[in-house]
């Protein structure tokens, strides 16, 4: 079977791989691009592990193809940190104990800064409709979303 | 295994060629929420894909006689982004935003909602009660039909070989006219309706109902127009009488199912008991126009 060669960017470097038509953008960036920050969870579009931006877009790359991201902008985890420099919410996340097993952690860091980018001041409500497609079978969901409440007044200054 | 072929057409004429062309199962990709779950399950192996999402106009909303038309591929965060519309069809743009979570609502769209012709699917009875109408291309040209016509039975369309809805087109809305969608269901979040209510209505300057459609999803194999409910209101002020004339209408539509959601009883009253409360949500929304 003849693979598609995909030419795309992500966190900001140009990136290429060889993929299946039916190959998902998640199995894509973890077993072709070695990048295993994004997690597979459920691989139906429940579970939020795989949440990615696909230019600029929150998404699963679940349910994504990997052959649609050629020319694509893709941000995956492995963006968030400037070198050691944790992001805000990273920081939050570790001082609010809001990660056990941290199979979620990536997903809801992903789509947390997503909501933060379009509202720097939600409102709980807001921030657990928004993070509703993020599961967490640890943690626990007060504690994560005190962390994005306090990294949003943070980043407010 | 035959291999499994994915095209980007940039022209609509393109698509229709890829599609028709196709001897096997060609399949139309816009969002693929519906699509690449069911190609994990193996219920739907295509030895094509379509994706839409590079012709042109697939992503534009464009005002058009007074209303709007939707490109195929507009997904539910970006409609509900587009502040003109948001207002002129509420319930529309309530009913789609239902749609999964965040991330789903990045690529979900309406027409696949539409095409994927699952009954709970919660875009359409609001699309069915707001009139709209979906444009086909194909083979034999071009033409459009109300939303309603497209779904025939649960994941069947009446789209023939070689069709794909290119738009929806939602029309333009007299004064004092508002639209909503409910639907229930058991949990607050991300999950499939029990059953769906969508009605659009336009009062004339005394509040009576002048104009109504009532749609039911999740009550029968497709999305069910209600002419009876609609009926039951209009010449109305949605007085407890009129409401009630409503509430019974929609229970006596339902064909429902029963499964772990709810069962067939269950069904038929709460189709009666949204009917009546999104009613009332589209007054308060025509009355403020
Ligand atoms: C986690 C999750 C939660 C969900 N929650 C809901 C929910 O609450 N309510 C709900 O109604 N749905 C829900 N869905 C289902 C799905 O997201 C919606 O049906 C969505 O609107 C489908 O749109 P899409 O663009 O992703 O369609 P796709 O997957 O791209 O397509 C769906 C089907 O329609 C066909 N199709 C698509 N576009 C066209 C076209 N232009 N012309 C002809 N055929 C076409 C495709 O070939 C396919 O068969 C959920 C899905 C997931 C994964
Ligand atoms: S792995 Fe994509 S949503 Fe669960
Ligand atoms: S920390 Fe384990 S699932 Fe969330």
């Amino acid at each position: 079977m003849s693979r598609h060669h995909i030419s795309t960017t992500i966190n900001g470097d140009s990136a290429e791989f060889l993929c299946d038509t039916d190959e998902s953008l998640l199995d894509c960036i973890r077993n072709e691009l070695h990048m295993t920050g994004t997690k597979e969870g459920c691989g139906t579009g429940d579970c939020g592990a795989c949440s990615v931006l696909l230019d600029g877009r929150l998404v699963c790359s679940c349910l994504v193809l990997g052959v649609e991201a050629a020319g694509k902008k893709i941000d995956t985890i492995e963006g968030m940190a400037q070198g050691d420099k944790l992001h805000p919410l990273q920081r939050n996340f570790l001082e609010h104990a809001a990660l056990q097993c941290g199979i979620c952690t990536p997903g809801f860091l992903i789509a947390a800064r997503a909501l933060l980018e379009k509202n720097p001041n939600p409102t709980e409500t807001e921030v657990r409709f928004w993070l509703a497609g993020n599961l967490c079978r640890c943690t626990g969901y007060d504690k994560i979303v005190r962390a994005v409440m306090a990294t949003a007044a943070e980043l407010r200054g | 295994m035959d291999e499994m072929r994915y095209e980007t057409p940039t022209s609509v004429n393109a698509a229709v060629k890829l599609l028709a062309g196709e001897k096997g199962l060609a399949k139309v990709l816009a969002g693929g929420t519906d699509l690449l779950v069911q190609m994990r399950g193996e219920t739907v192996v295509p030895n094509l894909i379509v994706d839409i999402k590079k012709i042109a106009d697939m992503k534009a909303i464009k005002k058009e006689k007074g209303g709007f038309r939707v490109g195929a591929a507009v997904s539910g965060a970006e409609l509900g982004e587009h502040p003109e519309l948001s207002k002129m069809w509420p319930g529309v743009v309530e009913a789609t935003e239902l749609i999964g979570s965040t991330q789903v609502q990045g690529r979900a769209t309406m027409t696949g909602n539409l095409c994927n012709a699952s009954p709970g699917a919660d875009s359409v009875p609001a699309l069915i009660a707001a009139g709209a109408l979906a444009a086909i291309a194909g083979p034999n040209g071009k033409r459009e039909v109300p939303v309603e016509q497209i779904p025939v039975s649960p994941g069947k369309t009446s789209l023939a070989k070689g069709e794909f809805v290119t738009s929806l087109f939602l029309p333009k809305r007299p004064k004092k006219s508002g639209d909503a969608y409910l639907r229930f269901i058991p949990r607050t979040e991300m999950d499939i309706a029990v059953v769906g209510c969508g009605i659009s209505l336009t009062l004339d300057k005394a509040g009576t109902v002048l104009a109504a459609r009532v749609a039911l999803g999740a009550v029968a194999p497709t999305a069910l127009l209600v002419d009876a409910a609609a009926n039951a209101i209009i010449g109305t002020k949605l007085e407890d009488a009129a409401l009630d004339a409503l509430a019974a209408a929609c229970s006596a539509a339902c064909r429902p199912i029963d499964d772990k959601r709810g069962t067939k009883e269950f069904r038929i009253q709460i189709a009666g008991v949204l009917a009546r409360r999104v009613a009332l949500i589209a007054r308060a929304r025509a009355l403020k126009k």
